[in-house]
């Protein structure tokens, strides 16, 4: 009996402390209550991107209101005001956005640059991702397996280089992307979210390889392999899912990612977290293109927490703080 | 290549084989040695870094000895010794940035620390549906900052938004101007920044209380301890390490607090929000005093660099 007690307690934390049902009532309560609040200014904002700009706006705050889709097709679209002679004389409209937009006296002149800068953050994004998990897989494998001089010191350098305020670094390198002829270019941004993402990659990586065992590896060098095809064909299968929670961790960073972004971009290639902010500029007080622009950005990334839940504590952690 | 059964011996016969192999050869029929292999794949990442931030580390040191000015490319640039630093130091405005940014740092660590420690403490009760609750609030911590700000600049709009109308339906104070007025625009990014990074703090208190061997409660239980002193004398001492890392690292990333705060307040009104990074960006990219703002660059480099060096300690030692 005593045995079995010993493992389960060691495994489940203190249940010892065996709350009262009452106890666990009340946590319930005041949990569900704590985040049910934190909800709120998400799910106000996916409510205003379904609201008209009028009802954006209104006193006391419309909590029942009639969907629209304006605030979408505000956010793609750039309009011009006509008169309304005008708009009655271009006959029936076409489409549907096309009737939402002549209500305001308006007619569609073209796509906003939304989609551009939406599609500029998936380039990067991705473009950096791969090549930071692709470096911090090999200089994470290089860490795990070998000896290293100094190795301590060049992780710490490898953290340390994450640390830096953004601005801060930011004076320097818009110099030198000038002088390279790297502003405002995807490659650039690429290369600037490759060296910030790496030290998280690679400290993520060690974490994941340090638990892979080694006698894998060595079984498959006793069987003929060289170090390359054991961990080509032996550590990476292993480390697959460590390798997909890093990328995406990569990802939500370099998707979120604003200083750089606003300090190095302009017209060509601007990513959404710059954007969003200055639609309100395109047509007044907008805030339901706004809260629809949000909305497209934030909605993957909220699919990705959920994904990653498990993982999260590893990612904030460098890989330091596992379960 | 033999069969199953003998395969085990064959093994053994293979590292006898190995053992006796010397090395040189070993090598040749191995390809690249495991040095080789180890420098191959670590030097990639040192010279990107090196590259993208190194050098351009030493560049802001050379240039807050300078008095170079980034919008005029053309000029002679001219060594001016310590002048920017000198400057930098005697200039009053910046305590109040630093001020400002202290004002910020400390009271978001105490609150977060606060609510985050209560509700892991709950959530560690184990109640029917934890986890599901957990990773909902868990979510505000992943989304971008800036876009963060910007959506909260709506709700804290004094007439219309949600946050003013919620205040008043417990106490009628009329409209709540978070971001226009001196006296609550340091609370509004104390509040946002409460409301996305509590979850962190609470991440690694529960990640800490996880950590805590059973026996240790049942020791306590055995000698009478109370619900207090079971907190007091054990509780709180084995999560200690992950409630510091956790105010380390929030603290030195709220210490360069930039996007949210720029794009909910932009510093204001006035200077009252006015956090470092927020005057770094003036003076580097709009006023384009670069030597003068690289100067300012080094001080919060340095200062960092500190604070990390404390940060990795601690990371070290909750990893044991």
């Amino acid at each position: 009996m005593s045995a079995a007690t010993t493992s389960s307690a060691t495994t489940r934390a203190h249940s010892v402390v065996e709350t009262s049902a009452r106890g666990k009532w009340f946590a319930g309560l005041v949990v569900v209550a704590y985040a049910l609040i934190t909800l709120i200014p998400l799910v106000w904002i996916l409510a205003t991107s379904l609201k008209s700009p009028p009802d954006s706006i209104s006193y006391p705050p419309k909590v029942i209101f009639e969907p629209s889709m304006e605030g979408y097709v505000n956010l793609f679209t750039t309009r011009s005001r006509q008169t309304a002679e005008y708009i009655e004389n271009l006959g029936p409209a076409e489409t549907w956005y096309d009737e939402i937009v002549r209500k305001r006296n308006m007619v569609i002149v073209g796509p906003s640059r939304f989609l551009d800068r939406y599609f500029n953050s998936v380039v990067i994004g991705f473009g950096s991702t791969f090549l930071a998990v692709f470096l911090g897989t090999l200089a994470a494998y290089g860490f795990s397996r070998f000896k290293v001089p100094l190795k301590d010191d060049l992780l710490f350098f490898i953290l340390s280089t994450r640390m830096m305020p953004p601005i801060a670094v930011a004076i320097p390198i818009y110099l030198m992307y000038r002088t390279l002829g790297l502003s405002d270019t995807a490659l650039g941004m690429i290369l600037l979210y490759t060296a910030v993402n790496v030290s998280l990659s690679v400290w993520l990586l060690k974490g994941f390889m340090d638990e892979i065992p080694r006698e894998y590896e060595e079984a498959a060098v006793v069987d003929g392999y060289t170090r390359l095809q054991a961990f080509w064909k032996v550590v990476l299968p292993q480390a697959r899912s460590g390798i997909a929670a890093t990328a995406i961790f990569c990802l939500i960073f370099a998707w979120n990612e604003y200083a750089f972004a606003l300090l190095l971009t302009s017209g060509n290639a601007q990513t959404a977290p710059p954007f969003i902010p200055i639609i309100i500029g395109e047509g007044g007080l907008d805030w339901p293109a706004v809260a629809a622009g949000t909305t497209l950005f934030l909605l993957p990334i909220v699919f990705f927490t959920v994904l990653l839940r498990n993982q999260l504590l590893r990612g904030i952690t460098f890989g330091a703080v596992r379960k | 290549m033999t069969d199953q059964p003998s395969g085990r011996s064959a093994d053994s016969l293979t590292d006898r084989v190995a053992r006796a192999t010397p090395g040189a050869v070993v090598q040749r029929v191995r390809g690249l040695s495991d040095t080789a292999i180890a420098w191959l794949f670590i030097s990639p990442t040192i010279l990107l870094l090196l590259a993208i931030n190194i050098f351009p580390l030493i560049w802001t040191v050379y240039l807050s000895f300078t008095n170079y000015r980034a919008n005029r490319p053309g000029r002679a640039i001219d060594w001016v010794g310590t002048r920017n630093y000198e400057r930098l130091l005697g200039n009053e405005d910046i305590w109040g940035y630093l001020q400002a940014t202290a004002h910020f740092v400390v009271w978001t660590m105490v609150i977060q620390v606060f609510i985050g420690l209560s509700l892991a403490l709950l959530i560690n009760r184990n109640f029917k549906g934890a986890s599901f609750w957990t990773t909902v609030i868990l979510i505000p911590m992943m989304l971008s900052p800036a876009v963060v700000g910007t959506f909260w600049t709506y709700l804290y709009q004094p007439q219309t938004g949600i946050f003013s109308y919620i205040i008043n339906l417990f106490v009628a104070v009329g409209p709540v101007d978070m971001i226009g007025s001196v006296d609550l625009a340091p609370w509004s990014i104390i509040i946002v920044d409460t409301w996305m990074w509590t979850p962190y703090i609470m991440l690694l208190c529960l990640a800490g209380l996880r950590s805590i061997p059973e026996y240790l409660y049942e020791a306590a239980e055995i000698d009478r301890a109370n619900t207090w002193q079971k907190f007091w004398y054990i509780t709180l001492p084995r999560i200690m390490p992950f409630l510091m890392l956790a105010v380390l690292f929030r603290g030195i990333e709220n210490f360069k607090m930039f996007d949210m705060v720029v794009e909910l307040t932009s510093g204001g009104p006035g200077s009252t929000t006015e956090v470092a990074s927020i005057n770094l960006k003036r003076e580097a990219f709009e006023k384009w005093r670069t030597g003068y703002s690289s100067a300012f660059a080094v001080i919060l480099f340095v200062t960092v660099f500190g604070l990390g060096n404390i940060y990795v300690k601690a990371l070290n030692k909750v990893k044991q």
